[in-house]
C-alpha cells in the first residue's frame, strides 16, 4: 500500500511575479522574474538544481510546446526539463512532478515553474483550445469557460431548490470578499474593493454569472524549489520548514459528461482527490483542521461549489456559510482566497497552482503584513480544478510546517 | 398501387414583415409598398435549404422506418455545394442505410416536382420506398422585389406502394422550356429577375395553364375534375386568370401561403401539397403544379389509407409557432449581406477535417449513439468501453438512434462571451430520453424558455460556416419542445 509522500518533501524557496495585464512582458521576462526570486529565497545556486518541470496550458499563445523554451531563457545547465500540461492543474502537475522526483530519491533540489502569457490572444477570455479530441472540437457547442462553469448554477438550483437569486447573492459575496482580499495585495491583478451592489448589478456575461463573477485573465509566472525535509534544515537551520502533506489529482471518467448519475451540482474529481489528499495527510475533519484555502475560482459558482465538494461545507450548505462570513479573512471560520484568489490575484493558467503555493508557504512563515495575514495556521490547502465541470482534473495540494 | 405514403413541412420559426422591409428599404425603392403585405419565413442564422429539407423530411418519416428508405432525393436551388450531395448529407440526417440511391435535383424551381416523379418512377420500377426533401433559401438584393417574395422553408414527399399510399399516382405531364425569367449564375449570390409582367403573363399565365392541359389530354380529365389544386404563382392577378382560364373554382385552389411564408422556391410546390393533405379526403383528386424552367403536373388520388396516417401537423404547428423578426439588419447580417464585426474571438476559425468527419459521420450527421448490450446504457459519442462505471464493458455496443428520441435540459446557460452572429450562445447539457447526456448548442430559444427538467426536441443545423473555405457544417441542436418528446 502506498503511504504517499507526507513530509518527504520540503519547499525551499518560491517566486511569483507580479500577475496582470503585463503589456511589459514577455514569458521569459515573467520566468526570469518570478525564477530570480525563487532561487533568492531558496538560498542556493542555479547549478544546484538537479531537475525541472513546467507546468504550461495554452501552447498557441503562450510558450508553445516542450520544455525547451525555460533553457532558451533560464539557461538550466543541461538538466532534464519537462513540461507538464493539465489544464489549469498544470501549475500543480508541475509541483508534483519535482516533488515525485525529490521523494523518489531520485534529484535532491527540482524545481517547479509555471508560467502563462494569455494577453497576446488581442481579446478577453480564454481562447479556444482543443481539449476532448478533435471530434468534440468539431460538434462541442459554441462555449466559453463561463458558459460551461455557469451551468453549475442552474444544476444547482434545480438540486437544492435554492433560488437563482439566493444563490446570487451568496455567489457575490465570494467575489465582493475576494475583491477586499485582492485590494491589499501588491502583486495581485485586480486591486480594487468592488461594493456588493455593483458586483450583482454587473453585465451578465454567462447566465446567471455576471462580469465579476469571472476571474481575471492574466499574465504571471510562479515557480517552487523543492528538496528533502533534511536538506532543507541543513540549508535552513534557523527557519520554520514548509512541507508537503499531500499532493493528489483526480480525472473525469467520462460519467459527468456521458452518464446519467451525475448532479450537475458537484464536482466528481474534486470530491476524489479531496478524500484522497485528507487521508495521504491525515486529516480527519477538514472544516476543523484546514487553516486557509486557496481554491479555483475561476467563477464565483466554482469556489461555492467547491466548499461542498471540499468537504468544508455540507451539501447544499455553502450558500449559508458564504453569507456568514465563514471564508472571510477574519470570519472565524477558514479563509479562502487569502490573496485575492483568481478572481484578483488573477489567474494565468500554468502559473495558478504555483501562485496558491507561493501565498500558503508565506502564510505558513508569517512573512505577509498583519492586514492579510492569517493567524497561526497549521495546513494550507489549495486546489485546481482545469477543464469543464463535465469533463475535468482536480489537482489538490496540502501544505504545512514540519512539525 | 404507387404513390404518396406519406408528407411533411417545415417553415422556420422567424418571420419577417413586409412592411419591415419596405421601412428599411422604400427610400430606395419607393414601389415595394406594393408588395409590403404580410410576412415571409426567414430561415434562422443556422438553417439553410439542407437543414430544412431535413426538418421536413423528419416530419415526414414520423412513424416510418427510416432504414427501409431505397432512394432518397433532395431538391433546391440553394443546395450548400456544388461538389458534395446534399442528398447523402440528408440521407445521413435521416438514418438512413448506405445500399441506397441518392441524387439532388436542382437549377430549377421545378426541381422539387422533378425529384419526386424520380421517386414515383423508382418506386414503381423497382418497389421500396423513396423520400423527397426539399428545401429552399434563395436571396433577392436588399430592396428587390425577390426579397420581399421570396420565403425559406422545407417540404417532404414519401412514395411508396401498396396499401400504406394515401395519394395514388395517376399520371403526370412535363414542360421543360429554357425560360429566362429568374437566373443566377453559378457564382451569384441574388436572384435577377425580368420584367415581372413576362413573367406574369407568359409565364405563369400561359405555361401553367398548358401543363394543366397536357395533363387532363393525357388522362381524359378536364381541369373541373380535381378537388384540389395546387400550384405556386406570386401574382395574385395571374392566379385569378388562371383560375378563370382553366375554369377553376377558386375555394378548390390551395392558398400559395404567400402571405405567411413566400415562395419557398423549389420547396413551394411540395410545401403547398403537403398543406393540402393535411386536410384531403378519401377519393379526393388532387392536381399539384409546379413552375420553373418549365412545368410538372401531376396528378393523385387520395385513398383510404390516409385516414390510418398517424396525424402529422408539423406544418400547421411549424406555422403557428412563429416569431417576428423585427430587426431587418439582423435579418441581412444572418445572410451575410451585412458584414458584421463579432470582435477579434470571431476570427478564430474552425477547422473541418475530412478523414475524423467520415470516421465520425453517424454520429455527426445521424446522431446516432451506442447502447451498452450488458448493461443498456446508452451513451453519445458512441463509445468502445461502456461509460456505466459499473459495467465498463469492452466492444460491446449497439448503435443507437438518438435524433428521434428527444431528452430533457440538465444543464444551461446563455453565453454573451462566445463570438456568434446570434448572441448569445444557449447551449447546456441535454439528457437524452432513455439514458445518457451530451453537451448541445440550443437553438430557436431564449434563456426564459429554459428550465432544468424540460423537454427538448432535436433539429438538425448548421454548425458553423468556414468562410475562408466556404464549407457548411452540420450537427444537432437541441430545440426546447412544447410537449414530451419520443
Amino acid at each position: 500500500m502506498a503511504e504517499g509522500i507526507r513530509d518527504k518533501v520540503a519547499i525551499l524557496g518560491m517566486g511569483c511575479t507580479r500577475f496582470g495585464e503585463r503589456w511589459d512582458a514577455d514569458a521569459s521576462d515573467l520566468l526570469v522574474e518570478a525564477f530570480t526570486e525563487c532561487l533568492e529565497d531558496a538560498g542556493i545556486e542555479k547549478k544546484d538544481i538537479q531537475a525541472a518541470w513546467l507546468g504550461s496550458h495554452i501552447d498557441e499563445v503562450n510558450i508553445g510546446k516542450g520544455g525547451t523554451y525555460v533553457n532558451a531563457v533560464l539557461h538550466l545547465p543541461l538538466i532534464p526539463v519537462t513540461r507538464t500540461e493539465n489544464f489549469c492543474a498544470s501549475g500543480t502537475e508541475s509541483f508534483r512532478g519535482a516533488c515525485y522526483g525529490v521523494a523518489s530519491g531520485a534529484y535532491d533540489i527540482a524545481l517547479a515553474m509555471g508560467v502563462e502569457k494569455l494577453k497576446d490572444t488581442g481579446y478577453g477570455g480564454l481562447p479556444d483550445s482543443p481539449a476532448f479530441g478533435q471530434l468534440m472540437v468539431m460538434i462541442g457547442p459554441n462555449a466559453t469557460a463561463p458558459g460551461m462553469f455557469a451551468q453549475l448554477a442552474t444544476a444547482y438550483s434545480a438540486k437544492y431548490n435554492i433560488p437563482m437569486e439566493r444563490i446570487k447573492e451568496a455567489i457575490t459575496h465570494v467575489s465582493w470578499k475576494s475583491h477586499q482580499n485582492g485590494a491589499k495585495n501588491p502583486r495581485a491583478h485586480l486591486r480594487k474593493a468592488i461594493p456588493k451592489e455593483a458586483i450583482a448589478g454587473a453585465p451578465i456575461v454567462a447566465y446567471p454569472l455576471g462580469l465579476f463573477d469571472c476571474c481575471g485573465v492574466s499574465d504571471g509566472a510562479a515557480m517552487a524549489i523543492v528538496t528533502t525535509p533534511e536538506i532543507a534544515k541543513k540549508l535552513k537551520p534557523n527557519q520554520d520548514i514548509v512541507t508537503v502533506k499531500a499532493l493528489q489529482v483526480a480525472v473525469s471518467s467520462g460519467e459527468e459528461a456521458m452518464y446519467d448519475t451525475w448532479d450537475g451540482a458537484r464536482i466528481l474529481t474534486t470530491r476524489a482527490a479531496a478524500r484522497r489528499a485528507y487521508e495521504e495527510a491525515g486529516v480527519k475533519n477538514p472544516r476543523e483542521e484546514i487553516s486557509m484555502m486557496e481554491v479555483h475560482d475561476c467563477f464565483s459558482i466554482t469556489e461555492l461549489v467547491t466548499m461542498e465538494d471540499l468537504g468544508i461545507s455540507p451539501d447544499g450548505g455553502a450558500v449559508d456559510d458564504i453569507l456568514n462570513g465563514f471564508f472571510d479573512l477574519d470570519g472565524g471560520g477558514v479563509p479562502c482566497q487569502v490573496d485575492g484568489g483568481l478572481k484578483c490575484f488573477g489567474h494565468p493558467i500554468g502559473a495558478s497552482g504555483l501562485r496558491m503555493l507561493y501565498e500558503m508557504y508565506n502564510q505558513l512563515l508569517q512573512r505577509w503584513p498583519e492586514d492579510r495575514l492569517v493567524k497561526n495556521p497549521r495546513l494550507g490547502l489549495t486546489h485546481n480544478l482545469g477543464g469543464v465541470p463535465t469533463n475535468n482534473v482536480c489537482s489538490i495540494a496540502i501544505v504545512g510546517l514540519l512539525e | 398501387m404507387v404513390g404518396i405514403s406519406s408528407y411533411g413541412g417545415y417553415v422556420p420559426r422567424y418571420r419577417l414583415n413586409r412592411f419591415i422591409v419596405f421601412g428599411a428599404m422604400g427610400w430606395l425603392a419607393p414601389a415595394l409598398l406594393m408588395n409590403a403585405q404580410g410576412e415571409k419565413a426567414v430561415a434562422n442564422y443556422d438553417e439553410d435549404a439542407l437543414t430544412m429539407a431535413v426538418s421536413a423530411g423528419i416530419n415526414c418519416l414520423k412513424g416510418f422506418d427510416r432504414q427501409s428508405l431505397d432512394a432518397v432525393y433532395f431538391a433546391s436551388t440553394t443546395a450548400p455545394f456544388k461538389e458534395r450531395q446534399s442528398a447523402n448529407i440528408l440521407a445521413g440526417a435521416l438514418c438512413a442505410r448506405e445500399n441506397i440511391r441518392s441524387a439532388d435535383f436542382t437549377g430549377s424551381l421545378k426541381s422539387g416536382t422533378s425529384a419526386l416523379l424520380a421517386a414515383l418512377e423508382y418506386v414503381k420500377a423497382n418497389g421500396g420506398k423513396a423520400v423527397v426533401c426539399a428545401g429552399d433559401m434563395r436571396l433577392g438584393k436588399m430592396g428587390s422585389v425577390q426579397e420581399m417574395y421570396f420565403g425559406d422553408a422545407g417540404s417532404s414527399v414519401l412514395v411508396g406502394e401498396g396499401e400504406e399510399v394515401i395519394a395514388e399516382f395517376k399520371g403526370s405531364y412535363s414542360l421543360s422550356l429554357d425560360f429566362v425569367d429568374h437566373l443566377r449564375g453559378a457564382f451569384s449570390k441574388y436572384d435577377r429577375q425580368w420584367e415581372e409582367r413576362w413573367i406574369r403573363d407568359v409565364g405563369y399565365g400561359e405555361f401553367v395553364p398548358m401543363a394543366v392541359k397536357g395533363l387532363c389530354e393525357k388522362l381524359g380529365m378536364s381541369p373541373g375534375d380535381f378537388d384540389r389544386v395546387v400550384y405556386p404563382c406570386y401574382y395574385g392577378g395571374a392566379r385569378k386568370s388562371i383560375n378563370k382560364r382553366l375554369g377553376l373554382e377558386a375555394e378548390k385552389v390551395a392558398d400559395d401561403l404567400s402571405a405567411t411564408v413566400g415562395d419557398s422556391g423549389a420547396a413551394h410546390p411540395l410545401l403547398m401539397l403537403s398543406r393540402v393533405l393535411e386536410e384531403a379526403k378519401p377519393g379526393e383528386k388532387i392536381l399539384l403544379v409546379s413552375y420553373g424552367s418549365g412545368c410538372d403536373a401531376l396528378c393523385f388520388q387520395v385513398t383510404e389509407a390516409i385516414e390510418g396516417l398517424q396525424p402529422r401537423d408539423r406544418l400547421s404547428r411549424s406555422l403557428a409557432n412563429r416569431k417576428e423578426l423585427d430587426n431587418y439588419i439582423k435579418y441581412l447580417v444572418w445572410r451575410d449581406m451585412a458584414p458584421a464585426d463579432t470582435g477579434l474571438r470571431g476570427e478564430e476559425e474552425k477547422f473541418i477535417r475530412w478523414s475524423l468527419e467520415w470516421r465520425n459521420h453517424q454520429a455527426i450527421l445521424g446522431l446516432q449513439g451506442s447502447k451498452c448490450k450488458a448493461c443498456g446504457a446508452q451513451q453519445y459519442p458512441p463509445q468502445r468501453i461502456c461509460v456505466n462505471p459499473e459495467c465498463g464493458a469492452v466492444d460491446q455496443m449497439e448503435r443507437v438512434f438518438l435524433a428521434d428520441k428527444g431528452g430533457k435540459i440538465f444543464t444551461f446557460t446563455s453565453d454573451l462571451l462566445a463570438a456568434s452572429i446570434n448572441p448569445p450562445a444557449i447551449y447546456g447539457n441535454v439528457a437524452f430520453n432513455g439514458g445518457g447526456r451530451t453537451l448541445m448548442d440550443f437553438t430557436d430559444c431564449t434563456l426564459e424558455d429554459l428550465a432544468v427538467g424540460k423537454p427538448v426536441e432535436f433539429s438538425f443545423r448548421i454548425k458553423y460556416y468556414d468562410a475562408k473555405r466556404d464549407i457548411t457544417f452540420y450537427y444537432w441542436k437541441a430545440v426546447p419542445a412544447s410537449e414530451e418528446v419520443g
